[in-house]
């Protein structure tokens, strides 16, 4: 195990995050705020509560997930293709450092990355709505899955994609629409029965019912379902990377 | 002597790219322990993709290559740790301090954070004022000095530099060949690949010449000079000759049109054959005012080289 070069990407990853403080954790934190004011305040107090809970509460765990989703696969994708797009991936390829310590680093700070948002964010909509943590250990696992999963997913965009337009057409084109359909605003009971449907095709239905079951103890998809959908979704993405390691996939000719 | 095994021992190596490009076919090489080796090759004879497979960039398609008796696949962590690359291309990170950049290479390559091994190189370097400038601010010479930095970094004990002063000034390739030398004072082995044939002239023990995929010529620098190095030795007249005299003719000397000029072009075996000559000429009564002796540079030996086998 090659300690120290886990170490150095990772830090090197972190000090990325401190230097572009300002768009890596202000950003999300004032989008955010901005979402509890327009759906929060001005419509969530025409709204009525879902499944028991305030709106305004209600709409936390798929605020979390949103940013949570978004930043991982950005930071982590960005983290890896930069490297290739200046060249600089050639000390990495020519380091003593296996493919899983590799990952261990990029992905890793990514995940953490993406951790102290989710954690930021809370705690900016506890300054909004009263919360009320129902499964807390369970709350933090999931977002550490979360982050860890998509990271990884991030991580597979970032080698695949071979210029700036395919790194930003993933998270704002897929993630984004699916993460707001995917009932981070709206409980999918509410969805006429076709709709509903569909949407338990969106993968990130899972996720978010799940991480909302950790707050409030009510989901919309059981929880045994949802757990499942996640740990398979990282296993995927695990399996992915091996292949990419192992044939060299546009890392190696 | 006791033979030394080599430092790096590459078998039947071939590589073939995804386009159908063949790189390099059925390449043997062996590196010795200590010593400076030069590679030169036209563009794209396969100087960098060679590099590229020993260092763990470039997947070969076959044969074996080990450094420092350690397998580049099988051992590629032991391998890899007695390895540093200067790659050709400046690439380098922009917004990292130089402190930074070179420290995360120590990291990358295992090696516990030693700031004082950084200092010694980046002040070897001359990089020590710009230490905490960020990469970007710097010009490319300085770059190309903090590529240098960050494959020693880790303390390497086998250095390759590709084409370590392409577009490099006249002063920092001074610097360059100095540090190579200190280097390899230190016992590092370092293989160098390079268009200015000056530069394997001036620094390389032996050179390997690459053409189209394949090792046409290893040799030690010296005989490689002796072997085929062309001399010629003129000689200016005194008197207008109309003819070379007969007595002479077994040397095949060339008169030059004016008559006042007569040259003998020679190999290394020939050398000694040089006393006979002038005395034929004194002899055949052939008075000359001045003579002197050239000398085919490395350069010619390459182009010769590379054109006879096209």
């Amino acid at each position: 195990m090659n300690g120290p070069a886990v170490a150095a990407i990772y830090s090197f990853e972190m000090a990325r995050t401190f230097r572009t403080i300002v768009q890596s954790i202000v950003s999300p934190v004032l989008t955010t705020s901005l979402y509890f004011v327009v759906f929060g305040s001005a419509i969530g107090a025409r709204m009525t509560e879902i499944d028991g809970v305030p709106y305004g509460a209600f709409i936390v765990p798929g605020l979390i997930m949103l940013s949570v989703l978004t930043e991982s696969i950005s930071n982590s994708s960005l983290g890896i293709y930069f490297p290739k797009f200046t060249g600089t991936i050639y000390e990495i390829l020519s380091a003593p450092i296996s493919a899983v310590e590799i990952v261990m680093g990029f992905v890793g700070a990514a995940a953490t990355k993406s951790l102290m948002i989710g954690v930021i964010i809370l705690a900016t909509a506890a300054l909004f709505v009263p919360l009320h943590i129902e499964h807390p250990v369970w709350m933090v696992v999931f977002l550490l899955l979360m982050s860890i999963g998509f990271s990884l997913f991030g991580f597979i965009l970032g080698v695949w994609a071979d210029g700036f337009e395919k790194l930003s057409f993933v998270p704002v084109l897929i993630i984004t629409p699916l993460t707001f359909l995917g009932g981070s605003f709206y409980s999918i009971d509410m969805l006429p029965p076709f709709w509903h449907t569909v949407t338990l095709f969106n993968p990130v239905v899972y996720i978010i019912s799940l991480f909302r079951w950790s707050f409030f103890g009510t989901s919309d998809v059981s929880v045994g379902v949802s757990l499942a959908m996640t740990l398979s979704f990282i296993a995927a993405c695990l399996a992915f990377i091996t292949w990419i390691f192992k044939t060299g996939y546009k890392l190696k000719s | 002597m006791i033979h030394m095994p080599s430092i790096i021992s590459v078998a039947d190596l071939s590589k073939t790219y995804k386009s159908g490009l063949s790189a390099l076919s059925g390449i043997n090489l062996e590196i010795e322990r200590g010593e400076i080796f030069a590679l030169l090759g036209p563009n794209g004879a396969g100087k960098t993709t060679l590099i590229n497979i020993i260092c763990g960039i470039v997947t070969p398609s076959g044969g074996k290559v080990t450094a420092d008796g350690h397998d580049i696949i099988t051992d590629y962590r032991a391998a890899r740790t007695k390895i540093g690359l200067v790659p050709q291309e400046l690439t380098t990170s922009a917004f990292e301090t130089v402190w930074a950049t070179v420290s995360f290479s120590r990291g990358l390559f295992g090696k516990p954070a030693n700031p004082a091994i950084i200092e010694k190189i980046l002040k070897d370097l001359s990089l020590w004022d710009k230490r905490d400038s960020k990469i970007r601010q710097l010009s490319g010479g300085m770059k190309r000095r903090v590529l240098i930095a960050k494959a020693l970094a880790h303390e390497p004990t086998i250095l390759f530099l590709d084409e370590p002063t392409a577009g490099v000034d006249v002063e920092l390739r001074r610097d360059m060949w100095n540090m190579v030398r200190k280097l390899r004072e230190a016992g590092v082995t370092i293989i160098l690949t390079t268009h200015y044939i000056d530069e394997a002239e001036e620094m390389a023990d032996r050179i390997g010449v690459i053409n189209k995929g394949q090792i046409i010529l290893v040799e030690e620098k010296a005989s490689l000079m002796r072997k085929l190095g062309r001399k010629q030795l003129s000689l200016q007249l005194h008197d207008k000759l109309e003819s070379v005299p007969d007595a002479l003719a077994s040397y095949k000397l060339e008169l030059a049109p004016s008559g006042l000029e007569l040259t003998y072009t020679y190999d290394a075996q020939a050398e000694s054959r040089i006393p006979n000559l002038l005395t034929a000429i004194s002899g055949a009564g052939i008075v000359f005012k001045d003579l002197h002796t050239s000398q085919s540079s490395l350069e010619d030996i390459f182009v010769n080289l590379v054109s006879n086998r096209a």
